[in-house]
């Protein structure tokens, strides 16, 4: 924890950039009143938990080509304690940023009300877990930190744009929305809006939940089965297949989503928040 | 192979790709005695080493470490060795203390961190990032994380390379005070000073085999190498008399001395003597080499160690 305190990149990453999105955010949309918050508070917590995709596999990676992995290798510590405990300390520093930028929305935007607290704290702890642990099956499938930064570059701005963490759902194309469904940072960002704005419990996030714990389980356990030591040790072909088992309980949650379910209609019930008031603003004019 | 040995290695195999990196490297090494492998890069040392710490596995053979087999022990097999790998990496941002107290952590029993840093003149250091460390205050917080679990067996995979000789006699010292406390000590090296200084027994090792083994002075005495007499005269010798002095088996210029190699040193000297007074001639300089595990590498590969 004290090394990812002194990394700047992860500082930049894991606090500054949230907050910059944070005050982005709510001068974009100042004009629509404390009632707004909640929502783009939502989204900057999205993007707080998301960046622990980026911080672990760069870390990883950074070890394992610099030879630092390898003075751990001839100790007692295994693989699986070294993943956890990166999931762990990981964890444990971005809780704080999340504290911050609540009481930055309660002290300076006047947000009025914390939604469902419980709701919040659990979709946080999950998701810090499995977008590390997607972070950590990179690691594990790519060879050299260019390989690394390229992966995690696409996959961070198909998170960042069609989640709705950045640009709110609603607005995406019809097509871009079904594709969205398939994203595990759609479901956070849409669940901490819900339990925000409508203050949503835990039973009704069941399935949302269900999904980033089963993504979670299966990315540790498969980059810990490929975990290397080596900086020499390449990844097997085969391995990258095996990072397709992680994203299978968001096929199933985004098939399920796309014919049955009611994420859509909850975007668009969430966007209200900043909408009405834009809507008013226009009658009035 | 000795039977009750604390490391036993037996026909050990590794090949890389098409290079044969081991071709059958055998040896044992007793409780409390400092074993080194002694050979040119690529010889096989740091595989060997490499696969007694577990880092690797052999292709065929087997190595065992305090009875225990590197690759199927776990942890038990971690808690009795130390190693200093051959480049010890550590995270550029972390603190020299911070380094003991987080691989100590790793550990049941271990030593204390405060110990260590004063054991190994690093004190002052405590605070350093490990990026702002020298060459050699690296090497030596390599080799008290080595020692942070106070463990039966270190590995030490050349502890001095690239070092200057002030901080090389420093790691020396380290070393003989570890072999005062009985460790066991395995340690690879190019450096044949390193090799005659601090091993009890050494195992010559080139192109992944061993070709010899014993102390450095049974191996001396086991080999055919011979002293070298470098003589400085007033007057410079031209007939090549000097090759036919008793007991010189060769006889080279260089610049203005005379090698001579001899296997009978006292015979020789007495016939320089002689010869010299028969040829009115005054001795300037004499110097006496005894062979060297350099010579024996020399003799046993026909090429030197550093070639």
């Amino acid at each position: 924890m004290r090394l990812a305190m002194r990394n700047r990149a992860f500082l930049f990453f894991s606090l500054i950039m949230p907050l910059a999105f944070l005050f982005g955010y709510a001068g974009l949309f100042r004009r629509f009143g404390p009632e707004a918050v909640p929502y783009l508070l939502s989204m900057v917590l999205a993007l707080t938990v998301m960046g622990s995709f980026w911080g672990l596999s760069v870390q990883l990676v950074t070890f394992r080509e610099q030879g630092i992995l390898r003075r751990f290798r001839v100790t007692p510590v295994g693989a699986s304690a070294m993943l956890a405990s990166s999931l762990i300390s990981n964890y444990f520093l971005t809780l704080p940023t999340i504290a911050i930028e609540f009481y930055i929305s309660r002290s300076v935007f006047h947000m009025a009300g914390l939604g469902n607290l419980v709701s919040v704290f659990i979709l946080v702890t999950i998701g810090t877990v499995t977008f590390a642990s997607l972070g950590l099956i990179v690691a594990s499938v790519t060879n050299t930190m260019q390989e690394t930064q390229i992966i995690n570059q696409i996959i961070w701005f198909v998170f960042l744009f069609i989640s709705g963490a950045t640009i709110p759902f609603p607005m995406l194309p019809a097509m871009v929305q079904k594709i969205s469904l398939f994203l595990p940072a759609t479901y956070l960002v849409s669940g901490l809006q819900r339990a925000m704005i409508d203050h949503t419990n835990l039973n009704s996030l069941g399935s949302y939940l269900a999904s980033l714990v089963g993504c979670a389980l299966i990315a540790f356990i498969v980059s810990a089965q490929l975990f290397r030591w080596e900086p020499e040790t390449k990844a097997p072909r085969q391995a990258k297949l095996w990072v397709a088992a992680a994203v299978v309980p968001f096929l199933l949650l985004g098939i399920w989503e796309n014919f049955n379910g009611d994420l859509r209609s909850h975007a668009v019930k969430n966007m209200q928040s900043i909408r009405e008031p834009y809507s008013l603003e226009r009658i009035e004019h | 192979m000795l039977s009750g040995a604390t490391i036993e290695v037996t026909n050990l195999t590794k090949r890389y790709g098409d290079v044969e990196a081991l071709r059958g490297v055998s040896f044992a090494v007793n409780e409390g005695e400092v074993f080194g492998l002694l050979g040119p890069n690529g010889a096989g040392k740091t595989s060997t080493v490499e696969i007694l710490e577990g880092l690797r596995t052999p292709d065929s053979g087997s190595v065992s470490v305090c009875g225990l087999d590197p690759q199927s022990s776990g942890a038990e097999f971690k808690y009795v060795i130390g190693a200093a790998l051959q480049a010890t990496a550590l995270p550029d941002k972390m603190r020299v203390h911070e380094a003991l107290d987080l691989f100590g952590s790793f550990y049941p029993q271990r030593r204390g961190t405060q110990e260590l840093l004063a054991r190994f003149g690093l004190e002052e250091k405590r605070n350093a990032f490990y990026s702002q460390l020298s060459g050699g205050q690296k090497q030596r917080l390599a080799l008290a994380m080595a020692l942070v679990n106070n463990p039966r067996v270190v590995f030490l995979d050349e502890p001095t390379a690239g070092l200057d000789p002030q901080v090389r006699r420093e790691i020396y010292d380290i070393v003989e005070e570890l072999k005062k406390e009985k460790k066991t000590i395995l340690l690879t090296t190019h450096y044949i000073e390193e090799a005659e200084k601090l091993c009890d027994r050494v195992a010559i090792v080139d192109h992944g085999k061993v070709i010899a083994l014993g102390t450095p002075r049974e191996l001396k005495e086991r080999s055919g190498a011979v002293t070298r007499i470098t003589v400085r005269m007033a007057k410079p010798e031209t007939n090549g008399a000097l090759g036919n002095l008793e007991g010189v088996t060769e006889c080279r210029t260089e610049a203005d001395d005379y090698l001579l190699y001899s296997t009978r040193v006292p015979r020789t000297i007495v016939a320089l003597v002689k010869h010299l007074e028969e040829q009115n001639n005054e001795l300037v300089s004499l110097e006496i080499s005894a062979p060297s595990l350099e010579d024996i590498f020399l003799e046993l590969t026909g090429r030197r160690l550093r070639d």
